[in-house]
């Protein structure tokens, strides 16, 4: 049997092949704009909170930001669409959660506790996932996620079930030479995006990497990736485990921020966000993540002010960006720009 | 009968536990059909199918409530979803078609939180308990030990839809165009057919059969708003296990996910969630294009 036939053009005309960010052709100033990708965008970060509706709001963003980039390594760069990303953000969380409360451990080595548990999750997730393909990649991620969810739903001595997780509580980071006051929002925002930077320039260096190129093509062409020698099954496997690690720092990062892991953390409901958030910023865009999780914030916020049934509304302009803005808010101003001649 | 046991359980316990299973399977069955048909002749996978699953479930409780007849639920619920599947294709996925795959998939997620939502705006939060009718209520006796005749009625009207079902697209002429659209649209429609009214008819019969597979849940489970996400991931694991495009393949393995569901809830009930997962799992490590799927499929 061959692949499933590419017949659904016929009825419409030519295929619509969205024109992927970064495929055309770019002007002076978008090349210069990308060249310094991560100093403007740790310049826009360090002024955001000033103009965030309030701090806490912005830390949340700076946090879901994490998440929708590393969940964009996957679906932006790499091409696979994952439904089962809470898994990672909700290990980070657990993970980091886990080790401040049950072991007593510093929160900067509670960060990397839970950066290392979603790593791990990631891995297990990957090495099962990685078999399917296409469509069945979405299905088998989700599948697996709510069998991480059960998992960590029934340990409740360690995870506290359905109550959460409580008592993360770390009002002061003590640092060598240093003490933040966490309890002042200020120093809490400056204190996450210090770890946040960090993960967005790797996240760059990764991108210009020959390993970013690969990614890139294999979204392209898979076949013709492998043509050209890439083992692209490792390739996507590590792709998924790195996505994992930067959505589980972002999980834990998000621990120490509520002092709270709810259940809801791994939900379905969560992956579900990395792919709003991802899709309304604009996919395989650098700066889109952000975009994304900050309007994604404000609409919850501003929407569950006047409604209950906020999430009515977010899926209605969800399915209004699918059907009339494929390339999102972010994608969309790149587009737009570049046919500018910018 | 109690005397003869298996593994240290009674055999008429284990029958008991095995027609649960069966039941249940036959629920799975229904929702992996309906998801395997669209994706088989459209390679649209319907994240809104749990939904679907779930409003079916609440049209036939509310109309129960309203007629008090069960035989009209069952006909009005997948009646009802048939036919709000046939307006989501026209309106909603059609646009799409000759996009991206990821597509489709995308705005019918955006679709499931709609419909959860609007259902809890319309019904409440706290979901609606519902018992099976009264006709059904009670147990049968089957020579082997009581049997709960509502279990034993789902399996029976499932297995008549499926069959008829099997009927439909092995013996009707649409269903020959249904297998010839699977296998490759261009040529169907160069035959002067055309391939979207055929599109639009599948989601539609894709759709009204996660809604009698909602309602025919609906006695064992009561219904809630968000009924539909577990059972989104339970067909998910139906059409990975049995193969994605076979409807043997979605029988099979929905029959084999509803018994081992029930097995494990007898031996260890606290891994009853779980092990559907285990068992998706072990079909990816040993045979990643499902039991009866074709070789290529998967990769």
């Amino acid at each position: 049997m061959s692949a499933p036939v590419p017949g659904h053009a016929l009825a419409q005309g030519t295929p619509l092949a969205a024109p992927r960010p970064g495929s055309g052709r770019t002007g002076r100033w978008l090349a210069l704009a990308s060249r310094h990708r991560v100093a403007l965008t740790l310049a826009f970060l360090v002024v955001f909170p000033w103009v965030a509706p309030y701090q806490a709001l912005a830390v949340n963003i700076l946090v879901l930001g994490l998440y929708a980039l590393g969940f964009n390594l996957l679906f932006g760069y790499t091409g696979l669409l994952s439904f089962g990303h809470a898994a990672f953000l909700g290990g980070g969380a657990y993970g980091c959660g886990i080790a401040i409360v049950h072991y007593g451990l510093h929160p900067v080595l509670a960060l990397v506790a839970g950066t290392l548990l979603a790593t791990f999750i990631a891995a297990a997730m990957g090495v099962l996932a990685i078999r399917t393909r296409g469509i069945y990649f979405a299905m088998t991620t989700l599948a697996l996620s709510m069998c991480v969810y059960y998992a960590f739903y029934r340990a409740e001595a360690f995870t506290g079930g359905e109550n959460g997780l409580r008592g993360i509580n770390v009002p002061v980071l003590t640092l060598p030479g240093f003490l933040l006051d966490l309890l002042d929002p200020v120093v809490k925002y400056y204190a996450v995006l210090a770890v946040v930077g960090g993960a967005v320039w790797l996240f760059s260096r990764l991108l210009s990497s020959p390993f970013g190129a690969a990614l890139k093509a294999i979204r392209e062409n898979e076949g013709r990736a492998q043509a050209c020698g890439y083992d692209v099954r490792r390739m996507k496997l590590v792709a998924f485990v790195i996505s994992g690690a930067l959505c589980g720092l972002a999980g834990a990062l998000q621990a120490i921020h509520l002092s709270i892991v709810p259940i809801e953390t791994m939900h379905y409901a969560t992956s579900g966000q990395a792919v709003m958030m991802a899709l309304l910023g604009g996919m395989g865009t650098f700066f889109g993540p952000f975009i994304g999780a900050a309007t994604f914030s404000l609409l919850q916020d501003g929407l569950s002010t006047l409604t209950s049934h906020w999430q009515l509304f977010v899926g209605a302009i969800f399915i209004a960006f699918v059907l009339f803005l494929p390339l999102g808010i972010w994608g969309e101003v790149l587009a737009r720009l570049r046919r500018a001649g910018w | 009968m109690t005397d003869l046991s298996l593994g240290g359980f009674p055999l008429d316990l284990l029958a008991l536990q095995l027609v649960t299973g069966i039941a249940l399977g036959a629920i799975y069955v229904l929702v992996g059909i309906g998801l395997s048909l669209i994706f088989g002749l459209m390679n649209v996978v319907n994240f809104a199918h749990g939904a679907f699953f779930m409003v079916g479930a609440y049209v036939g409780v509310f109309l129960y409530g309203y007629t008090g007849s069960f035989w009209l639920s069952l006909v009005a619920a997948p009646l009802a979803m048939g036919l709000l599947g046939l307006a989501v294709e026209r309106v909603l996925v059609r646009p799409l078609y000759g996009r991206g795959i990821d597509d489709p998939l995308l705005l019918t997620f955006g679709l499931s939180y709609c419909m959860v939502e609007s259902v809890r705006i319309a019904f409440g939060l706290t979901g609606l308990p519902f018992g099976a009718p009264p006709d059904l209520r009670g147990a049968v006796d089957l020579g082997i030990g009581y049997f709960p005749l509502y279990r034993l009625f789902l399996i029976a009207f499932s297995l008549t839809v499926v069959g008829a079902l099997w009927l439909f697209i092995e013996r009707t002429s649409f269903g020959l165009v249904i297998r010839a659209g699977a296998r490759d649209p261009q040529i169907v429609q160069v035959l002067g057919i055309e391939i979207s009214k055929v599109w639009l008819a599948v989601f539609g019969l894709g759709c009204a059969l996660a809604g009698l597979a909602g309602i025919l849940a609906a006695p064992l489970q009561g219904v809630t708003p968000e009924m539909g996400i577990p059972v989104l991931a339970e067909a998910f694991v139906v059409t990975v296990v049995g193969g994605m495009g076979s409807l043997a393949g979605a029988v099979l393995a929905g029959l084999l996910v509803g018994i081992v569901v029930a097995m494990t809830s007898l031996v260890a009930p606290d891994m009853t969630k779980m092990a559907i997962f285990a068992l998706m799992a072990l079909v990816l490590l040993v045979r990643p294009r499902g039991l009866l799927g074709r070789a290529g499929a998967l990769g």
